[in-house]
């Protein structure tokens, strides 16, 4: 297959540190140019991956996401300007790989990836790269990969320490590596580990971590070394320790272990604990207040609590003055909130102490929460211009 | 005593410690010798069976207690235990 493959002068010129790699050479680089690669997800991890991928010259890189460029995604997500902002990210991406490397064909869906588009997308490659944010869309790669027979090349990151390895990958002897559901075969249950919109991630990590991703996909497209598969690689950047641990299949992996029980896709958001149907329904609705109610209660100095649910060293880049209880230490602080009178409870967004005032309505017995529409954004927006927001 | 490393979702529980010296014996030993130093720790690693959760992996040097002598793998002095929890990333 790959004495097919063909370069022009200017191919052969750009490759030319790879075609003069003894262990690599032209046909490591016919194999890069046959190659498809999916990466799901376009941001920390997506950046380096598609940069170094597309600079290594694979033959066709299919981009997945829904979102747009934020200013705070440029912290870490290295592929976009500022002229990106409010862009679709994976047109963004194709502009700024096709001015990088014009020999690489893009294929770009913006969209989720879900249960129901997932297969079809991902059949047509040779190799998955998840750089995706979260539990359930991980768990869809993974069982996606598997169910298709696909390599699935992964890292995760979290603050200063970072993941990496390569799943469902079968060696030159022909034996197959461990996936996800071996290694971790349920997720955490929602709010028993943060999530980096809590914890934060050191923007240079995501480089680090994405960088080793596409050096995994290269050495799995070309046979070159001996790749991740069977070991989980750790970083931590803080103390500057590295881990690589051993991971092997498990019997009862309910993909391919020695009963295989799951054969199809299945709800991940309902795996995950995420948005399951009773949920809801079970609970008070949580009360809110918008931060006009809020300003001018403030102003009449209404007795009132305003409770910030957020970290510490949040509160020090913006407040307005609430008494900060960490959502992940709230219960502590329980006899501090008031039963009698009204407490307005605030986060950066809403979601957080939305969250919050769940657990204190069904757990303890609280029914004078407020949530404070937007949180602390919204207070910025409307209220306070110069508050600083992040 | 062993050591165990604590990730970084799990330090708030441990006083920001990212190690954590601990009594050696057997793996769960060790590993409840850490809940009673840390007792918050507790319901993050075990579930209501006192079961480790399956989204925490625990590892004696390189090796995967499961593929050892699972709870019951013995730990020695300057033995280091490593928890693996599993992190999604940067979602906001």
């Amino acid at each position: 297959m790959s004495t097919e493959i063909k370069f022009s002068p200017e191919e052969l010129a750009r490759y030319s540190r790879h075609l003069i790699l003894p262990e690599f050479n032209i046909e490591g680089q016919k194999k890069l140019k046959q190659a498809k690669v999916l990466v799901v997800g376009t941001g920390g991890l997506g950046a380096p991956l598609l940069l170094y991928l597309t600079a290594a010259g694979v033959g066709t890189i299919g981009m997945v996401d829904f979102d747009v460029v934020d200013d705070s995604n440029l912290q870490r997500q290295v592929l976009f300007t500022r002229e990106d902002i409010g862009q679709s990210k994976v047109l963004a991406a194709k502009k700024r790989l096709e001015a990088l490397n014009p020999y690489v064909r893009f294929n770009t869906y913006e969209t989720a990836l879900t249960s129901e588009n997932a297969l079809d997308i991902i059949k047509d490659y040779d190799v998955v790269a998840d750089g995706t944010d979260n539990f359930p869309t991980r768990y869809l790669v993974n069982d996606a990969c598997v169910l298709l027979g696909k390599v699935n090349v992964y890292a995760s990151i979290y603050r200063f320490e970072g993941q990496a390895t390569v799943f469902n990958f079968t060696n030159k002897a022909g034996e197959l590596g461990p996936n996800y559901r071996d290694l971790f075969p349920t997720p955490p249950p929602p709010g028993l580990v943060p999530s980096c919109a809590e914890g934060g991630v050191i923007g240079v990590l995501p480089g680090i971590l994405g960088s080793i991703q596409a050096s995994e996909v290269i050495k799995v497209i070309s046979g070159v070394g001996d790749t991740l598969s069977g070991r989980l690689f750790l970083f931590d950047a803080a103390s500057f320790e590295t881990r690589t641990l051993k991971i092997k299949r498990r019997k009862d992996n309910p993909l391919n272990g020695e009963h295989p029980t799951q054969t199809t896709l299945i709800d991940y958001q309902e795996f995950c604990g995420l948005n399951l149907p009773d949920h809801t329904a079970e609970k008070k609705p949580v009360k809110s207040i918008n931060v006009q109610q809020l300003h001018q209660l403030l102003q009449e100095k209404a007795n009132i609590q305003v409770v910030d649910v957020r970290e510490t060293y949040e509160y020090d880049i913006a407040n307005i003055q609430g008494e900060l209880m960490p959502k992940s230490e709230v219960t502590n602080y329980i006899p501090k909130i008031s039963k009698d009178k009204q407490v307005v409870v605030h986060c950066r967004s809403g979601k957080r102490s939305s969250d919050v005032i769940e657990l204190l309505q069904d757990q303890y017995g609280f029914d004078n929460l407020y949530n404070l529409e937007g949180g602390i954004l919204a207070w910025a927006k409307e209220i306070d211009h110069t508050m600083p927001t992040y | 005593m062993a050591k165990i490393i604590i990730p970084t979702p799990l330090r708030k529980f441990t006083s920001n410690l990212a190690a954590v010296a601990v009594k050696e014996g057997t793996v769960i030993e060790s590993i409840k010798d850490l809940t009673v130093q840390f007792p918050e720790l507790a319901k993050h690693l075990f579930n209501e069976k006192q079961e480790l959760r399956g989204f925490v992996r625990i590892f004696l040097g390189e090796d995967d207690i499961e593929d050892l002598q699972g709870n019951d793998t013995n730990v020695a002095q300057g033995d280091t235990i490593s928890i693996i929890p599993a992190i999604a990333g940067g979602k906001n």
